[in-house]
């Protein structure tokens, strides 16, 4: 936790600052991501989608935020 | 025979013709990838030609600078076509799983393509990492399919483990090589009690005849038609030479013959 209450976490391998109190929702949200595509993981443990809004942010967070691509 | 009577016989076959993997019933015998194409609407229009039901994706991290980015679910509706996920790019057990649970989350369903490869240079699989992730996904409740090698002996095992599908190679991925192993794919088809598919190597509409040919459920393939000079058609080829495999091993081929056997009648010859 920083002095203007921001958190450090990292999505994708990017270093990001969030607000306190921001939740995995919240954070798909600001990044223009529709919930229903995507699936995140936090800390290497995959968080279902119908709690993300539930789950809050905690600094020093490691987000994984990934969709389907194409592939064989 | 002339062609139409031929079609009319062929065609009621290949409609009633169907296969089975973890307890999903699918017509088409051709799964697609959905890589290297040069944009998501010739995939489409390709996966149309196909015929295919199920395509194969990668899963990856969002372009998180991008997040409008076309999308390949704006392509291909995964409520129509069954997506396939995979883990391409996994060198070890642990990430394939990892990024198999995320496929989970992302989509919802348990039937996965598992591919654990050894080195970068021949993307063959590692056949230690790839039975041991099998068996922790099958325990977690996946229904892998399983790239491999085109080994009798560890195609059995992977089935012991909970693979619901073996799927070795013909050659290795991307090369285009055709089959080059006829006699152990062969060996596993007549070995496994769940679908054998052909996944890797085909580069034509003969080789995945071929494939068909040796008793395979079915038959994997992105890049014989990703770069193929026309994709689309050769999405038709392809589809064509899959029905024709599996007619002809239903049609049970002719015995070989050392010599040669004339098929005008002896008798009555001037």
């Amino acid at each position: 936790m920083h002095t203007d209450h921001s958190l450090s976490i990292q999505v994708n391998g990017e270093p990001r600052r969030v607000r306190a109190g921001t939740s995995l929702a919240d954070l798909a949200a600001d990044l223009g991501l529709a919930p229903e595509k995507v699936a995140v993981e936090r800390n290497l443990s995959v968080v279902p989608r119908s709690t993300l809004a539930q789950v809050l942010v905690e600094d020093g967070d490691e987000i994984e935020i990934v969709h389907f691509v194409g592939g064989g | 025979m002339n062609m139409e009577f031929q079609m009319n016989i062929a065609t009621p076959i290949v409609a009633s013709d169907t296969w089975t993997v973890a307890g999903r019933t699918f017509r088409s015998r051709l799964i697609v990838g959905t890589g290297k194409y040069k944009d998501f609407a010739q995939n489409a229009a390709a996966l149309e030609a196909s015929g295919a039901e199920i395509v194969t994706v990668a899963v990856r991290r969002v372009n998180v600078s991008d997040p409008n980015a076309p999308m390949l679910t704006d392509f291909i509706d995964p409520k129509k076509v069954t997506y396939l996920p995979n883990t391409a790019g996994c060198f070890d057990a642990e990430s394939a799983i990892r990024t198999l649970r995320l496929a989970r989350e992302a989509g919802g369903w348990d039937l996965v393509k598992l591919e654990v490869l050894g080195e970068a240079r021949t993307l063959y699989p590692d056949m230690v990492e790839t039975l041991r992730a099998t068996e922790i996904l099958a325990k977690e409740g996946f229904l892998p399919m399983v790239y491999c090698v085109d080994d009798p002996i560890a195609a059995k095992r992977l089935e012991n483990v909970g693979a619901v599908a073996i799927m070795p190679l013909g050659a290795p991925i991307g090369s285009g090589l055709g089959i080059q192993n006829r006699v152990t794919i062969r060996l596993i088809v007549e070995g496994a009690s769940v679908p054998v598919l052909v996944d890797a190597g085909v580069g034509t509409a003969s080789e995945a005849a071929q494939a068909m040919e040796l008793g395979c459920d079915g038959v994997l393939m992105n890049t014989a038609i990703a770069e193929a000079k026309d994709p689309v058609m050769m999405a038709a080829a392809m589809k064509a030479g899959v029905e024709a495999g599996r007619l002809a091993y239903l049609a049970g081929r002719m015995g070989r013959r050392m010599y040669a056997d004339p098929s005008s009648p002896l008798a009555g010859l001037i």
